[in-house]
C-alpha cells in the first residue's frame, strides 16, 4: 500500500494542473471556439437586423432548429442531477471523480440551454415583458420559472461541494497564480479551514441541495416538453411527454458526460482517477436509459398507431417511410439499439466502446429532438399541402455557435476550478483503505446510532 | 482520520449499513423550518416584483379600444360569424381571386402571404371538393390565448381574440398550440404602403404591421361597433358570410337578415373540429357552393392577391 500522503499530493497535483499549467494548444483551442462563436454572432446580428425571415422557419413550420437546441441543452443539463444528485443520495461511492464535471456540464448546459428560447424570439428587445406580463398558465412561464429555478439551484449545488477544493486552491497556489484569482478563490472559498463544526454545516447544505434538485430537474424536463405536449397537435398529444423527456434528458445527459470524462481523461491525464470501471458503470446507467426510452417510443407508438386517429397516419408515415424516415430510423438503431449493444457486449465493454456509444447517444437526441419538434408541426391541421423546413445557414451558424459557447465555458471552467472533487476524492480512497487496513478503527469513531434518533 | 465522520457527503463504503446513518449529517426540525420560512421571506419580494415593473413601464393589461358594444337591452354584445358554405364558390364564377381575402388583405394591409380569412379546398366524401373560407375561429376556449406568456392575446367582453403587437415577443407558441392554422408570424419587416402607416394602432385593426410579431383575423370590432360589416362579409359577393350578435340572435350577411339561433338549428349547422372542445364563434352551414350554381366537381380558382404590395417599398415577402 501506497503511503496515503504521497497518494494525495499526486491527486492535487493532478487536479490543479489544468489550473496551474496552460499548453499552446489550449490558446488554440480557445481561439478556434472563439472564431465559431463570433461567426455565430455575425450570423444573429443578421437576425436581429432582418428578422426570423433568415431561417427556415415559416408560419406552418413555426419552430426549427433554435427551439431543437434549447430542448437538447436542456436535456444535456441532466446529467449533473443524475450522476452528482440522485449518486450522491445512493451513496454510491464510485461517483466522487466525476461529480464535478457532471455539475459543470449541468450548470454551463442550462445557460446554453436558456440563451436558445431567447434567439428564437421574434421580439428579443421584449423580453422583460415575461416578468412584467407573465402569466401563470403559459406553459412558457413555467420553463422559465423552471430553467431559472434550476440554474439557481445548480449552482448552488456546484458550488457546495467546491468549497473545500476552493480553498485548497487558496491555500496551494498562493504565489504561483494571478492576485485576482487567489482573492476570487479566498471570496468563494468562504473561509473555509475545513473544521468539524463547518464540514457539518456544509454536510447539511449538501444534503439539503441534492434532495432538492431531483425533483427540480425532473420538473424541468417535464414542463420542457409541456410546450408541446399542451398543444393540440397530433404528434406532441401525450400524456407520457414529461416522463420521455426527462428519461432522454437523463440518457443524452450521461451519454455527455461520459464523452466529456474521456476528453478530459486524455487531455488532462486523468487516468489514475477516472478508471474503466466509472466508464463501464455509467454505460450502464447508459444502457438501462435506453432500454427505458425503447419502452417508452413501443409504448407510445403502438397506443397512437392502433387508434390512428386524424392526423396520425400523416405522421407515421413521414416518421417511418418518407421525408423523416432517415432521422427517425438513425434515432431508433443508432441512437436506442446500438448503444446498449456497444455497452453490453464484452468485445465492446471498454472505453472506446462505452464511448463510442455516448457519441451516438448525443447525436441520436439531437436527431430525436430535431424530429419531434419539425414533425410536430408538419402534420397539415387543414387542407393543405405538407409545409418542410430546412434549417438556413444563419440557423446553422448560430446553433454551431451555441455549442461552441458550451464548450468555451467548460474550457473556462476547468481553468479556473479544480475538475476532480479532491476532497470527496481523498474522503473516498481514506475510506476505502480504512475499511481494507483497519475496521476496528472505524467502528470506535462512529459510534452506533442509539435507537435510530436523528433525521 | 476522523474528519471524515463529520462530512455529511455520505461517502461511506456501501458495505457498511450501520454506520451510514451515523454519517449523515443531523438536520433538526427546526433547522428545515427556518430555511424553509427564510425562503419564503427572500422569495416575497419577488411576488411583488411584477407589479412594479408595470406600473413603472406604464403598461397596465392589454384591452380593445373602444367600449364594448352593446345591444338594445344593454347587454354586451356577442359576434359571432356563420358562413353558409352553401352560397361559396371560391370566387369561381367571379373568375377573380376570393373577394372576401382580397377585401380582408386592401382592408387591414395584411402583409403578405398572409390570408386571414383563408379558402381551403376540402375533399368531399365519395369525390369533388367544397371550399370553406377560414377566418379565425374566435374560440372562447381558445389554445392561443391560455398559452401566451404575457397576455399579449386575449379575449375581449365581446367574446373575440385579439392580439396587442406592442407586447407580443414572438415565440410563437400560440401558433403551436392554434389548430386552426390560423396565426401568422410577421418574420421579416412587414411590407408596409405607405398609407397603412398613417393608421392610428389599435388591437382592433393592426395596422400598420410590425416585425416579429403574430397577426390574424380581428373579427372587426371597430366597425362592428359603428355598425359595419367586417371587409369579408362586405365583399362576399354571394353573400356566405353573416355576422352578428349571439345576445341580441341576429345575424345578416348585409342584404339578409336572420334570427341566428333558428338559422343555426335549422341548417344543422357545425363548427370546425369541435372535438377539440375549442368552441369556436365561427358557424359553417355545409355546403360545395351548390346554391350559386357550383358542382363538386368544378376545378380551378385565381391565386390570392396582395394588390398594394407594389406600394410597399423596398417590401421582402416571405413564403408560409
Amino acid at each position: 500500500m501506497e503511503e496515503v500522503s504521497v497518494w494525495r499530493d499526486r491527486l492535487e497535483q493532478t487536479a490543479l494542473a489544468p489550473i496551474t499549467k496552460t499548453s499552446v494548444w489550449y490558446f488554440v483551442w480557445v481561439a478556434a471556439l472563439l472564431a465559431i462563436i463570433g461567426w455565430g454572432l455575425y450570423a444573429y446580428s443578421v437576425q436581429l437586423r432582418d428578422g426570423l425571415v433568415e431561417t427556415g422557419m415559416r408560419d406552418r413550420i413555426s419552430w426549427g432548429l433554435y427551439i431543437t437546441t434549447f430542448v437538447f441543452f436542456i436535456g444535456i443539463s441532466h446529467a449533473g442531477t443524475l450522476i452528482s444528485a440522485i449518486l450522491r443520495v445512493s451513496q454510491a461511492p464510485w461517483r466522487t471523480p466525476i461529480t464535478r464535471m457532471a455539475e459543470f456540464i449541468t450548470v454551463v448546459a442550462l445557460m446554453c440551454g436558456a440563451l436558445f428560447v431567447i434567439i428564437d424570439l421574434g421580439r428579443p428587445d421584449r423580453l422583460l415583458n415575461v416578468i412584467i406580463h407573465g402569466r401563470w398558465q403559459s406553459p412558457i412561464i413555467w420553463d422559465v420559472l423552471a430553467i431559472t429555478t434550476y440554474l439557481t439551484a445548480s449552482t448552488a449545488y456546484l458550488f457546495l461541494p467546491m468549497i473545500p477544493d476552493l480553498a485548497l486552491l487558496r491555500d496551494r497556489l498562493a504565489g504561483r497564480v494571478s492576485r485576482w484569482r487567489i482573492w476570487l478563490y479566498s471570496l468563494l472559498s468562504v473561509r473555509w479551514k475545513g473544521s468539524a463544526e463547518q464540514k457539518r454545516s456544509m454536510g447539511s447544505a449538501i444534503t439539503v441541495a441534492m434532495i432538492l434538485i431531483i425533483p427540480i430537474a425532473v420538473s424541468v424536463h417535464t414542463v420542457v416538453s409541456w410546450i408541446f405536449a399542451m398543444t393540440l397537435r397530433a404528434p406532441w398529444n401525450s400524456t407520457i411527454f414529461g416522463a420521455f423527456f426527462v428519461a432522454g434528458a437523463l440518457y443524452s445527459g450521461v451519454a455527455a458526460l461520459i464523452i466529456l470524462m474521456a476528453i478530459l481523461r486524455k487531455v488532462y491525464h486523468l487516468e489514475e482517477y477516472l478508471k474503466v470501471k466509472h466508464f463501464i458503470y455509467l454505460g450502464y446507467l447508459l444502457a438501462t436509459f435506453a432500454l427505458i426510452m425503447i419502452y417508452a417510443n413501443i409504448s407510445e407508438f403502438t397506443v397512437t398507431g392502433y387508434k390512428l386517429e386524424a392526423g396520425e397516419e400523416f405522421h407515421f408515415r413521414q416518421l417511418f417511410l418518407n421525408e423523416y424516415a432517415g432521422f427517425f430510423w438513425f434515432y431508433a438503431l443508432a441512437g436506442l439499439v446500438l448503444p446498449p449493444l456497444l455497452i453490453l457486449m464484452p468485445w465492446t465493454r471498454n472505453i472506446w466502446g462505452i464511448v463510442a456509444a455516448s457519441v451516438l447517444v448525443v447525436a441520436a437526441m439531437y436527431v430525436e429532438r430535431y424530429y419531434i419538434v419539425v414533425t410536430g408541426l408538419r402534420v397539415p391541421l387543414m387542407p393543405y399541402d405538407p409545409s418542410s423546413y430546412s434549417p438556413s445557414w444563419v440557423e446553422i451558424s448560430v446553433v454551431a455557435a451555441g455549442f461552441a459557447l458550451f464548450a468555451l465555458l467548460i474550457t473556462l471552467f476547468i481553468k479556473i476550478f479544480p475538475i476532480i472533487a479532491v476532497w470527496e476524492v481523498v474522503e473516498e480512497h481514506e475510506s476505502e483503505e480504512l475499511s481494507s487496513a483497519a475496521p476496528p478503527l472505524v467502528t470506535q469513531s462512529a459510534p452506533e446510532p442509539a435507537g435510530g434518533g436523528n433525521l | 482520520m476522523t474528519g471524515r465522520n463529520d462530512g455529511g457527503s455520505g461517502a461511506s463504503d456501501r458495505d457498511d449499513t450501520s454506520r451510514e446513518s451515523a454519517q449523515l449529517p443531523t438536520v433538526s426540525r427546526r433547522s428545515v423550518l427556518r430555511l424553509f420560512g427564510m425562503a419564503a421571506v427572500g422569495a416575497a419580494p419577488l411576488i411583488l416584483l411584477p407589479p412594479v415593473l408595470r406600473k413603472a413601464s406604464e403598461t397596465g393589461r392589454v384591452e380593445s379600444r373602444g367600449e364594448p358594444a352593446t345591444g338594445p337591452d344593454g347587454r354586451i354584445r356577442q359576434w359571432t360569424m356563420i358562413i353558409d358554405l352553401r352560397f361559396c364558390d371560391g370566387c369561381q364564377s367571379q373568375g377573380t381571386p376570393p373577394q372576401c381575402t382580397t377585401a380582408c388583405i386592401e382592408g387591414h394591409f395584411a402583409p403578405e402571404p398572409m390570408e386571414w380569412i383563408q379558402i381551403f379546398e376540402q375533399e368531399l366524401p365519395g369525390d369533388g371538393t367544397q371550399f370553406i373560407p377560414t377566418p379565425c375561429q374566435q374560440c372562447q376556449n381558445a389554445p392561443c390565448v391560455n398559452v401566451c406568456p404575457v397576455g399579449a392575446t386575449f379575449h375581449t367582453p365581446e367574446g373575440t381574440v385579439l392580439i396587442d403587437q406592442d407586447r407580443c415577443i414572438g415565440c410563437r407558441i400560440c401558433m403551436a398550440a392554434c389548430p386552426y392554422d390560423r396565426r401568422f408570424f410577421n418574420w421579416g419587416d412587414p411590407p408596409v404602403p405607405p398609407e397603412a402607416l398613417l393608421a392610428d394602432y389599435s388591437t382592433e385593426h393592426q395596422v400598420p404591421a410590425k416585425k416579429g410579431t403574430v397577426m390574424k383575423c380581428d373579427f372587426c370590432p371597430d366597425m362592428a361597433r359603428t355598425g359595419t360589416l367586417p371587409y369579408c362579409v362586405q365583399a362576399c359577393p354571394n353573400g356566405a358570410i353573416y355576422y352578428g350578435d349571439i345576445e341580441e340572435d341576429v345575424a345578416t350577411n348585409g342584404s339578409d337578415i336572420v334570427t341566428a339561433s333558428r338559422f343555426l338549428s335549422e341548417n344543422h349547422a357545425y363548427q370546425l373540429k369541435e372535438d377539440f372542445g375549442t368552441k369556436p364563434r365561427v358557424y359553417y352551414v355545409a355546403g360545395h357552393g351548390e346554391a350559386v350554381g357550383r358542382d363538386v366537381y368544378t376545378e380551378g380558382r385565381q391565386p390570392t392577391e396582395w394588390p398594394w404590395i407594389e406600394r410597399a417599398e423596398g417590401s421582402r415577402t416571405w413564403k408560409r
